[in-house]
């Protein structure tokens, strides 16, 4: 029996980070012209690290999802595995070290496969196990999960939408990953059942020890669950920090239109309008900052200069792509 | 006084499965009054959006109306068949939750708003148009003389969702039905329908009744909230007496699973146990299982919705002991 | 490491576990009547020497176009041949040849439609234009020309199918398999490391060949109607060979007189139509995962 993940803690903690993100571009050849999905992304994840990815449809967060796991090439830029480039063909090491578990518990099990199968594919695939030991490392991932051994006979179909994503969650961890992207996991759950995903990814975390990179649209799950915080719009990240310090001090307008926007228990007494229209075509983005059009704090600079993500005055681990980050209050 | 809006009384539907017929909705009750809103809330299998669907006269083939009365002001209105479809004509209106499927993809918007003054009002082509191209402006289409002649496909979520509240308010009706209908946006989308809906409901005078799972949401709009679960209404009253001190096990549960922005951090506590199917509900009080009040009787007999007889509490709770629950919240 | 991280809330198995496939297919009753008429239908054809009272080209001139009698139970054609012979060996003829001329459509098809629905690119557009010149000729043109100049007989049927008959699996393939290529599972599979054989075959193909298996109990009614219309042309399976075709054919001229020499194939190639339809719209059924 495997004694846990294959985290090679020498290697892992010893530089820098698990995974890098330099500058990756992906543009899209539409009929209408080119669609850019990711302008020179970048981040960074360290092992053992939960970082949460937040935004809205159309910001390129699936594609930057895609790109780490492989499933899309980068058009510029690279990502990298401990400081190696990490390209489309991957190595079986490479391919066990980022797994993904899909938003739709529904589509992501393949309905013929009982849940055996499908996990002992990936074990033999990767000839993680013996003959002998595959059955009992099937148990040991679907214990892991919070599922009794049985479920190990069934077929995705006969599963509710959290059971599925545990399931894929233990399909995930059977390879042993260190990084773990969440693409929006519980989104198409019911309420009382997200709690307990959540739950999951947070011990899986700590006592597996693997990093996790969640994506998702619900600021408190991310809240929750994420040390750091990056957030997107149309194709870049627009601002970046701890959890502190994006939700108790957003520097990006865009930042604050989502907190205000988002709906809470308690309401704020004085709760600020909504955003005005729509995020703007990808294909013909705006001149200068992307945010401008939309923006309340908008001034003649934003149309014409594009802010670079950099630091916030006073504290280098936050940075903000806004002319306005050290000022971030609107003008009366 | 007069009589509210909407009016639903031991509403019962049905829903044939293999193993036989069984109850998706289990007699339940409520009024919305004209100008008012409330919000229903529940999860998978609570009945939440057949209930919706009935008052609406459309249910999928499978589900039927048992029982139970639904009134618009003082007139009751059939339950199934073209007489139902009627007397609900102009006179109630649904927003669904996927704008993209709720809207016809080979007809412009403009044509399907326009579509239902002409149908239900008599108005002329050239009328009709200028009177869709009006309620897109009042749904807070910009530009809405030339977003009119787009299809579906080529607008964005908000304001395919928009256009979809344009059809459903043509016909002035008196009660607004939705079906989660912010479920499928993004958060700052979703917060502009929000305000929409909350705006018409004050300027139109609309009775509406706003289905979701998100808490949260019908916080935002709804001054009066029910909570669903296993096909009945479990408790009810003003939302921020429910959210904030819960007389129901499930509604406790519910917000202690919740994540939400401005509680403190710490672990979702999530309610033990699964949702019921209807096919196989527990005896007595269908939460009794999950529940950490249970006791003999509430296996026994399913509690009825009473009046919480309490002083200063509002409301109504389907639940044998709720008074433990609110001496723990004093 | 021992020990759940959280545990899951009460699992209700009883609904995970699916059924086999023999007791699904038990429950489905248009499977069980499509098999009882084809099984029935089969069953005589492998027993046709021994249901058969004579040889089926046993001529008896002294009894010609004789009616229902005990000697010949379904009466003589002009030849003064058995019908209930000739029917139960034409059974096995035509069995045969619909069985085996769809062996190489359904293989090849499926191949090709798999492979230009998964790669596509300039794989997809090859295949697909093959397909599309091959669909634009009328299907019995083709096939009647085929047969033509490979020469009358079972071996032009087989290869006239092989050529005409594989275009429809491709395309229904393909058409599947574009869109199980978007799944999530798939895109975990590959995410896993998993290669592509092996994706095609454990995640792609048992998910899009149902589509095509349904496909073939109708194909294998379009084959035995074919080789039918060909015998009635002359260019089918070749006498002294009985099959319902010829039978058909040669009966015409007495349709007036003895209708019972054309008709009775006629029905024969009905119920056996019917049989392989009900089969097909069984085995939709049950093949769906739940």
């Amino acid at each position: 029996m495997t004694a846990g993940p294959l985290i090679d803690a020498g290697a892992a903690q010893a530089s820098g980070p698990l995974l890098e993100v330099d500058a990756v571009s992906v543009v899209f050849r539409v009929h209408d012209g080119a669609l850019v999905a990711l302008d020179s992304v970048s981040l960074e994840l360290r092992p053992r690290e939960t970082v949460g990815l937040v935004g809205e449809s159309g910001c390129g967060k699936t594609t930057l999802a895609r790109c780490i796991v492989g499933l899309q090439r980068p058009d510029s830029g690279a990502v990298r595995l401990d400081g190696a480039p990490l390209g489309q063909r991957r190595s079986a090491r490479e391919r066990r070290a980022v797994q993904i578990v899909f938003q739709d518990p529904y589509s992501s099990l393949n309905p013929r496969l009982s849940v055996r199968r499908t996990l002992r594919e990936l074990l033999s695939v990767h000839g993680l196990s013996s003959r002998e030991g595959l059955e009992a490392r099937c148990r040991e991932l679907i214990e892991l999960v919070g599922l009794p051994p049985e479920a190990l006979d069934g077929y995705p179909g006969g599963f509710s939408g959290g059971q599925r994503q545990r399931i894929a969650i233990a399909r995930a961890l059977a390879v042993e990953p260190r990084l773990l992207l969440a693409d929006e996991p519980t989104s198409a759950l019911d309420v009382s059942v997200q709690a307990a995903v959540l739950d999951l990814f947070a011990e899986i975390r700590s006592r597996l020890g693997v990093s996790v990179l969640f994506i998702s649209h619900n600021l408190a799950a991310v809240r929750h669950l994420c040390e750091r915080v990056l957030v997107m719009y149309l194709g870049q990240v627009v601002e970046s920090g701890t959890r502190e310090a994006i939700f108790s001090d957003p520097r990006h307008p865009y930042t604050r239109a989502l907190l205000a926007a988002a709906p809470r228990i308690h309401p704020v007494a004085s709760a600020p309008l909504p955003l005005r229209g729509e995020a703007p075509s990808a294909i013909h983005r705006p001149a200068g900052c992307s945010f401008h059009l939309r923006c309340p704090r908008a001034e003649p600079i934003c149309s014409i200069e594009e802010p670079r993500l950099e630091p916030v005055a006073g504290e280098p681990a936050r940075r903000a792509a806004c002319h306005f980050r050290d000022d971030p209050a609107p003008r009366a | 006084m007069s009589s509210p809006a909407l009016s639903v009384r031991n509403l019962i539907v049905s829903v044939e499965r293999p193993a036989g017929r069984f109850r998706a909705v289990d007699e339940i009750s409520f009024e919305v009054d004209a100008g008012s809103s409330l919000g229903i809330v529940g999860e998978s299998g609570s009945g939440k959006t057949l209930a919706l669907r009935a008052l609406m006269s459309l249910l999928p083939s499978a589900a039927r109306v048992e029982s139970g009365t639904v009134e618009l002001g003082d007139e009751s209105l059939p339950h199934a068949g073209r007489e139902a479809r009627r007397a609900r004509r102009g006179r109630m209106g649904m927003v669904f939750q996927d704008p993209l499927s709720a809207l016809d993809p080979v007809q412009t918007v403009g044509a399907q708003v326009a579509e239902v003054p002409r149908r239900i009002a008599g108005f002329s082509r050239r009328r009709a148009w200028e009177r869709a191209v009006e309620l897109l402006g009042l749904v807070g289409v910009p530009d809405p003389a030339a977003r009119a002649r787009a299809y579906p496909h080529e607008l964005s979520g908000g304001l395919r969702q928009r256009a979809a509240i344009a059809i459903a308010i043509a016909a002035e009706p008196e009660v607004l039905l939705c079906d989660e209908p912010t479920t499928a946006l993004d958060v700052t989308v979703q917060a502009q329908i929000l305000e929409l809906i909350d705006d018409l409901r004050a300027r139109l005078g609309l009775a509406v009744v706003f289905v979701s799972h998100d808490l949260a949401v019908v916080r935002q709009i709804c001054p009066e909230l029910a909570v669903m679960y296993a096909g009945r209404v479990v408790e009810s009253g003003r939302t921020e007496r429910v959210l904030e001190r819960p007389g129901h096990p499930y509604t406790l549960g519910l917000r202690g699973a919740v994540v939400d922005l401005d509680e403190p951090l710490g672990p979702p506590r999530p309610i033990p146990g699964a949702l019921p199917d209807i096919a196989a509900l527990p005896t007595g009080c269908a939460f009794h299982p999950r529940c950490f009040l249970a006791t003999a009787v509430c296996l026994a007999t399913p509690p009825a919705l009473v009046e919480i007889a309490l002083p200063g509490v509002s409301g109504q709770t389907a639940c044998f002991h709720y008074e433990q629950l609110f001496a723990q919240t004093t | 490491m021992s020990g759940a991280l959280l545990t899951a809330p009460q699992l209700e198995l009883e609904g995970a576990r699916m059924p086999s496939f023999w007791r699904r297919a038990r429950r489905s009753p248009t499977l069980l009547a499509g098999c009882t008429i084809t099984g029935l239908i089969v069953l005589a054809a492998i027993l046709a020497p021994i249901l058969s009272p004579d040889r089926p080209d046993q001529q008896d001139l002294f009894h010609i176009l004789s009616g229902f009698t005990w000697q010949h139970p379904l009466g003589t054609d002009e030849l003064g041949r058995d019908e209930l012979s000739r029917l139960l060996y034409a059974a096995r003829t035509d069995l045969k040849v619909g069985a085996l001329a769809v062996v190489f459509p359904f293989c090849f098809g499926t191949l090709m439609g798999t492979v230009a629905g998964y790669y596509g690119g300039l794989v997809d557009s090859i295949v697909m234009r093959v397909v599309d010149v091959v669909i634009a000729f009328p299907f019995y043109v083709l096939v009647i020309g085929l047969v033509f100049v490979v020469g009358p007989g079972e071996r032009g049927i087989y290869v006239a199918f092989a050529v005409a008959d594989w275009v429809v699996y491709a395309r229904t393939i393909r058409a599947s398999t574009l869109i199980v290529r978007e799944a999530d599972y798939v895109a975990a599979a590959r995410t896993g490391g998993i290669g592509d054989l092996r994706i095609l075959a454990r995640h792609v193909l048992p998910n899009t060949i149902t589509q095509a298996i349904v496909y073939v109990m109708n194909d294998i009614v379009l084959v035995i109607v074919a080789v039918v219309t060909l015998g009635y042309l002359g260019l089918g399976v070749q006498p002294p060979t009985p099959d319902w075709g010829a039978m058909i054919s040669d009966g015409q001229e007495f349709l007036t007189t003895r209708w019972t020499l054309s008709t009775i194939p006629g029905i024969a190639v009905v119920l056996t139509g019917l049989g392989l339809s009900l089969i097909g719209d069984g085995l939709a059924d049950v093949l769906r995962p739940r």
